[in-house]
């Protein structure tokens, strides 16, 4: 009896915060057909918006891939003062708010703050143009990769690299042939989550961006902008566009996640 | 490999993870900190309490704290359920529980919106109130809970709960003498990190709360307006609030994990 109950209470609990809420959207988007939805997205202020957020999208997945895993090979692999604190200044954006990172970003890289001045005077913008929106996307995304590599390199163990260096191996052929195969599952999994924060960021990209629609407009802007707009169709396609591309990452993720239980046993 | 190399190595990747974030997290977080306190301590208390602002600060705190109680329980109860019940479905519901953070927050609003809105088909409109805004939080916090909870209860033994049970236990009775004990640290660290997200929480709330001051307005909506005012200083002054808020809530995650790491 109180197993039915538990099980009621989990199912429509979900039901009524997730999943009817997401298939009004979807149910909306598709009532009149694909038709206006590949309209709506195919304006040139959404077409531009898709630009806008691959490009920001694209160059911080790069950026935290690299970084992630250079960070993790440091946590996992070497020993140095102050290791702990490393960690935890890598979790720190969890916690940051996403209207405080941007105005964090504005305060150092504006036009009127110092590092801003100068690299305007260099004729670099970065606020309320793209390096910013990619430095805002970089800061929410940031832990993303190295949590995801970090409990694999530590399953892993070093003697396999060990093993390869007495025989010769330089560093580059030791990370290429071993460590990474070691964690690509890990890797992409963490990839596939950063993907994914960085195309749905909203708030940091809000304050950094200028929301200028056409030049600084993201996927996510787009749709708050065509919504407060009374333009629902467009702002709901792109929406339904965003969630599915969320449902994707979800399954994704799930693909990647079990094959590195199975690599540990 | 000499030892000197190692260490070598080391220095230069710890030198360059350190400048990376310092130049993108660290010295601007400084900056914010720093900014708050340019125009002195009062400048930065009458930033924080003015009417707008406070209010919007006490119901973030406010409506975070019961959020983050909602997700206590009904965390708990969706983690049992996954762990511990069989039926058609489950595997469904274990995937979209991780919704929430792969969907982006202005979608998160604009759906809720779409079922709760003026145009909501259920006839139920939280457009613009309170309890729109905690949905809101509701939905963007519930995996949190759920996913601490869970791994806990697959790793629990049930021989202990079939010796309470073979000894005259009643459910209720293991429940609360086996099962409970082992896995509050995980409840509350989960709890903690469902606090410190909705404390945090900005896209979801900007459509549903049609952020109305004094009303539905959250601290880091707030925030935002007055950036856009260009009230940078007391921008900086609520930041810093919220990022207190923050930390405290992390440093007692972090006591709770090692409470919970001691005793298990």
């Amino acid at each position: 009896m109180a197993k039915h109950v538990l099980r009621l209470v989990a199912v429509v609990y979900v039901l009524f915060l997730l999943v009817l809420p997401v298939g009004l959207i979807v149910w909306r988007t598709f009532g009149d057909g694909l038709g206006p939805f590949a309209e709506a997205l195919t304006s040139p202020s959404a077409l531009h918006a898709f630009k806008v957020t691959l490009a920001v999208a694209g160059w911080s997945v790069v950026a935290n891939t690299v970084f992630g895993v250079g960070a993790a090979l440091l946590l996992v692999r070497h020993e140095f003062p102050g290791k702990r604190l490393l960690g935890a200044f890598i979790d720190l954006p969890m916690a940051v708010s996403p209207v405080v990172v941007g105005l964090a970003l504005i305060l150092v890289y504006g036009r009127f703050a110092p590092v801003g001045g100068l690299l305007e005077s260099w004729g670099i913008q970065v606020i309320f143009s793209t390096p910013g929106m990619v430095l805002a996307t970089v800061f929410v995304a940031l832990p993303l990769v190295v949590r995801a590599v970090v409990p694999v390199l530590e399953e892993l163990g070093d003697e396999q690299e060990q093993a390869a260096h007495t025989l010769g191996a330089g560093r580059l052929q030791v990370f290429t042939r071993i460590t990474l195969p070691g964690i690509r599952w890990a890797l992409g999994y963490g990839v596939v989550l950063c993907l994914a924060r960085s195309l749905g960021e909203y708030g940091a990209v809000a304050v950094v961006s200028g929301r200028l629609v056409d030049q600084t407009q993201t996927l996510t802007l787009f749709v708050e902008e065509r919504f407060q707009n009374f333009d629902q169709p467009a702002a709901f396609a792109a929406a339904t566009a965003l969630a599915l591309i969320a449902v994707v990452t979800l399954l994704l993720t799930k693909l990647l996640r079990p094959k590195d239980r199975s690599h540990g046993n | 490999m000499t030892r000197s190399r190692v260490a070598g190595g080391t220095a230069a990747g710890l030198g360059i993870a350190v400048l990376y974030l310092s130049l993108i997290v660290l010295i601007p977080l400084a900056a914010v900190v720093w900014r708050s306190a340019d125009e002195g301590p009062g400048y930065f208390w009458r930033s924080v309490t003015t009417p707008d602002a406070w209010a919007a600060l006490t119901l973030t705190i406010g409506a975070s704290a019961l959020v983050a109680l909602v997700n206590l329980v009904i965390g708990t109860v969706i983690a049992w359920v996954l762990v511990r019940d069989r039926f058609p479905g489950r595997a469904v519901l274990d995937t979209i529980i991780d919704l929430p953070f792969a969907l982006p927050t202005i979608v998160a609003g604009l759906v809720l919106l779409a079922l709760y809105g003026p145009q909501s088909p259920l006839g139920v409109n939280l457009a613009y109130s309170r309890a729109g805004v905690v949905l809101a939080l509701m939905f963007v916090t519930l995996p949190f809970v759920v996913r601490t909870v869970q791994p806990v209860l697959l790793e629990l033994d049930t021989e202990m709960e079939q010796a309470a049970a073979s000894l005259g236990a009643k459910p209720f009775q293991t429940f609360r003498r086996i099962i409970l004990p082992n896995l509050i640290p995980a409840m509350l660290s989960g709890t903690a990190l469902a606090f410190t997200r909705a404390i945090a929480e900005f896209g979801s709330t900007v459509l549903i709360s049609g952020n109305l001051p004094f009303k539905t307005q959250v601290a880091a909506v707030n925030l935002f307006s007055q950036i856009e005012s260009d009230n940078i200083t007391g921008a900086a002054a609520i930041s810093t609030v919220l990022l207190v808020v923050a930390l405290v809530a992390l440093i007692a995650l972090d006591v709770l994990q090692r409470w919970g790491s001691r005793r298990g």
